[in-house]
């Protein structure tokens, strides 16, 4: 069992953080990133205990810990110091008691709104100072006060406290939602997850400067990790769900589709259907839905058959109702959907289930699921599909994925596979980075792991400053057929050394491997350096766990392996020939780049 | 509870929380005794405390506590 997945114990984790930290410091491979705290309050433990639940999530931290309370001073005026840590994330530890100005109950409504936006423009100015670093900004919102002297009128008044935090929680919102890379920590959610009682513990903040109890901080820990990995692009994209008892009650087989329990004539019955409704909301977001469950596929399609049943068959990617082993029918789902296992979650109700995918599969997240009416909340406290943002292309995603079915399919009624590529009548679109297509180039970069020669990450700061700039060649592309659009699946950063053009990304997304489109990326790759007297190309290879399948790419474009180290990393040396001819012969390109 | 079966649980947390089985404390053990036994940890220390013991500490008790002396002689006080 994992400690540290919900629903945790809290007083176990701080006691065994030490023993925590060994284990979780064993695994090998994992991206390190630095991590700048700065303090509204005491963070002392707030940085061991983020170690734990980031080492968990697959990133090892380096930190910077600001002094205390000095979050605006340090960020307003650095001294050099943060620069030079040159942060991946800053997280600002903020919390209501860093407010320093409350309105009084005499205070008129003109007073009261000179205050909030003296307030309000303190914690913007910090986090705004933070974003100049180039990287992802966290900044807390505010905990609701613990005591209001005029009572429920604080809500309503001016000069309330209470409206007060609500309106400058408003206001941060709407910050936070006009300002990329910045994102907001829902603390005042946490402490009405606990309670105000409970979370906003006044010893820990008189005696020892904690902003709430000690046994809340690995939940705060907890949900500041799931933003960061959302960051990194370390979130879990697809869910495997069993049937009988778990989204619906009883045994479909058994009792028929009438008989199974789902919809509001029962007390079971609702809980299923809105659990159903919580993972039909993850799929709206991009999480991509499939079935593992042991049944003959007739009977489990009859379920989804029902009126009242929220989820329908073909909100599923993958519908695996069979008797093979689930942990088989999840590593075949993987292949089929080419993401790896350990970007699955695994839901199901029977222990001995759950046992065998974690032994046969470790990677992938296997919650505990007790009664249905908790099963909403156990996936959603584990956080594994935080979002930080969310394009067009997250919530086509499904539909994507469905097109590649098709594609797929279509594939079998070809002699050949080329001949199979010619007719998806594929264009692309190929140019350089521009702002308007900027967010969605730097989630591609951030989350790409199959096909990513470096596995370098940049921040939406990094991918703007390259737009324009003559250091730089970038590429972008985009893939359309006769099946639907695909959106930008591929990027390129070539950094400019005289005559030669040092590749230091180069990512692709799975959704369109084995269509020749790294082949028609290089091809204009090479045009953009023609067009600018670039002779030679250097390329590199980084091995993580997940990119072994590209360890031979360069090569088989014509690279030569120039260096090799006892690690794995390789470079390579193209000379562009005065006779290039196209390595693609399947994709049109087309002129202007289409919208996201 | 008397008072070394407080002495053994407070050892317990000891123990837990400096991932040590072998610690052994004494009510004449100080945090110059322990290296890892900071002030951050000394809270973490009392908050255990406060759950195996089901009792909570006020902010005049957690002050002057100088060694595992003052300490037991505190969890004794509270739940007696």
């Amino acid at each position: 069992m994992n400690l540290l997945s919900y629903p945790f114990d809290s007083g176990e984790i701080l006691q065994k953080k030490r023993r925590l930290k060994k284990m979780l410091n064993e695994k090998e491979g994992l991206p390190e990133k630095r991590i700048a705290i700065l303090s509204g309050s005491t963070i002392g433990e707030i940085q061991n205990l983020l170690e734990l639940f980031l080492l968990d999530n697959g990133i090892r931290p380096v930190f910077h810990q600001g002094e205390y309370s000095l979050f605006y001073e340090e960020l307003v005026f650095d001294d050099g110091s943060l620069k030079a840590f040159a942060p991946d994330i800053i997280y600002i530890h903020t919390s209501s008691r860093n407010i320093r100005h409350w309105p009084s109950p005499a205070a008129s409504a003109q007073e009261a709104e000179a205050l909030l936006e003296d307030e309000y423009s303190r914690f913007e100015k910090a986090a705004l100072a933070g974003l100049r670093f180039g990287c992802p900004v966290i900044l807390n919102n505010f905990d609701l006060p613990v005591t209001r002297p005029m009572g429920n009128y604080e809500a309503s008044s001016p000069a309330g406290k209470v409206r007060f935090v609500r309106r400058l929680n408003e206001k941060l919102a709407q910050l936070a939602d006009n300002t990329p890379n910045l994102y907001l920590q829902d603390l005042a959610y946490l402490q009405a997850q606990f309670g105000m009682d409970s979370f906003s513990d006044q010893t820990a903040w008189y005696a020892y400067k904690y902003c709430c109890a000690i046994d809340k901080l690995p939940d705060l820990c907890c949900n500041l990790a799931a933003i960061i990995k959302s960051c990194f692009g370390l979130n879990k994209k697809a869910l495997a769900l069993d049937l009988d008892n778990t989204l619906w009650g009883g045994i479909i087989g058994d009792d028929g589709p009438e008989g199974i329990q789902l919809g509001s004539e029962s007390p079971t019955g609702m809980a299923y259907s809105e659990f159903q409704q919580y993972i039909k909301d993850l799929g709206q977001m991009g999480v991509l839905l499939n079935v593992d469950s042991k049944n003959e596929p007739a009977n489990a399609k009859e379920g989804f058959a029902r009126e009242d049943s929220v989820l329908k068959e073909e909100d599923f990617l993958c519908f695996k109702a069979n008797w093979e082993p689930k942990s088989q029918n999840l590593s075949a789902m993987a292949k089929e959907i080419n993401i790896l296992p350990e970007s699955f979650v695994f839901v199901d109700d029977n222990p001995a289930e759950r046992e065998i995918i974690r032994q046969q599969l470790p990677g992938v997240a296997v919650p505990e699921m007790t009664a249905p009416e908790e099963y909403a909340r156990v996936l959603d406290r584990n956080r594994y599909f935080e979002v930080t943002t969310l394009s067009a292309d997250d919530r086509n995603r499904a539909r994507m994925y469905k097109e590649n079915y098709q594609r797929t399919a279509a594939q079998e009624n070809f002699g050949s596979y080329e001949e199979y590529l010619k007719s998806l009548e594929m264009t692309g679109g190929f140019y350089p980075f521009d702002m308007e297509h900027a967010p969605r180039i730097t989630q591609l970069i951030n989350k790409t792991n199959q096909f990513n020669l470096t596995t370098r990450r940049y921040s939406a700061a990094q991918v703007e400053g390259m737009i324009q700039s003559p250091e730089y060649i970038t590429l972008y592309g985009q893939l359309a057929d006769k099946f639907g659009d695909n959106g930008i699946v591929s990027a390129i950063i070539g950094h400019r050394e005289d005559n030669n053009l040092d590749i230091e990304l180069w990512i692709m997304s799975c959704r369109t491997f084995k269509r020749q489109m790294e082949f028609a990326m290089f091809d204009h790759l090479v045009e953009a350096c023609r067009n600018s007297g670039i002779t030679t190309l250097t390329g590199h290879y980084s091995p993580t766990p997940k990119n072994l399948l590209v360890q031979d790419f360069y090569g088989t474009i014509g690279f030569e392996e120039t260096e090799c180290d006892d690690q794995g990393n390789k470079s390579y040396l193209y000379r562009i020939p005065e006779d290039f001819s196209p390595m693609c012969q399947v994709i049109q390109s087309q002129s202007n780049p289409t919208k996201e | 509870m008397d008072k070394n079966q407080i002495l053994d649980a407070v050892q317990n947390i000891f123990r837990d929380n400096f991932d040590d089985d072998t610690l052994v404390i004494t009510p004449a053990t100080s945090a110059q005794d322990i290296e890892d036994w900071d002030s951050l940890e000394q809270i973490n220390l009392l908050t255990a405390m406060e759950k195996k013991f089901g009792i909570k500490f006020k902010l005049e008790d957690v002050r002057n506590l100088n060694n595992v002396g003052d300490i037991l002689e505190l969890i004794a006080r509270l739940s007696a």
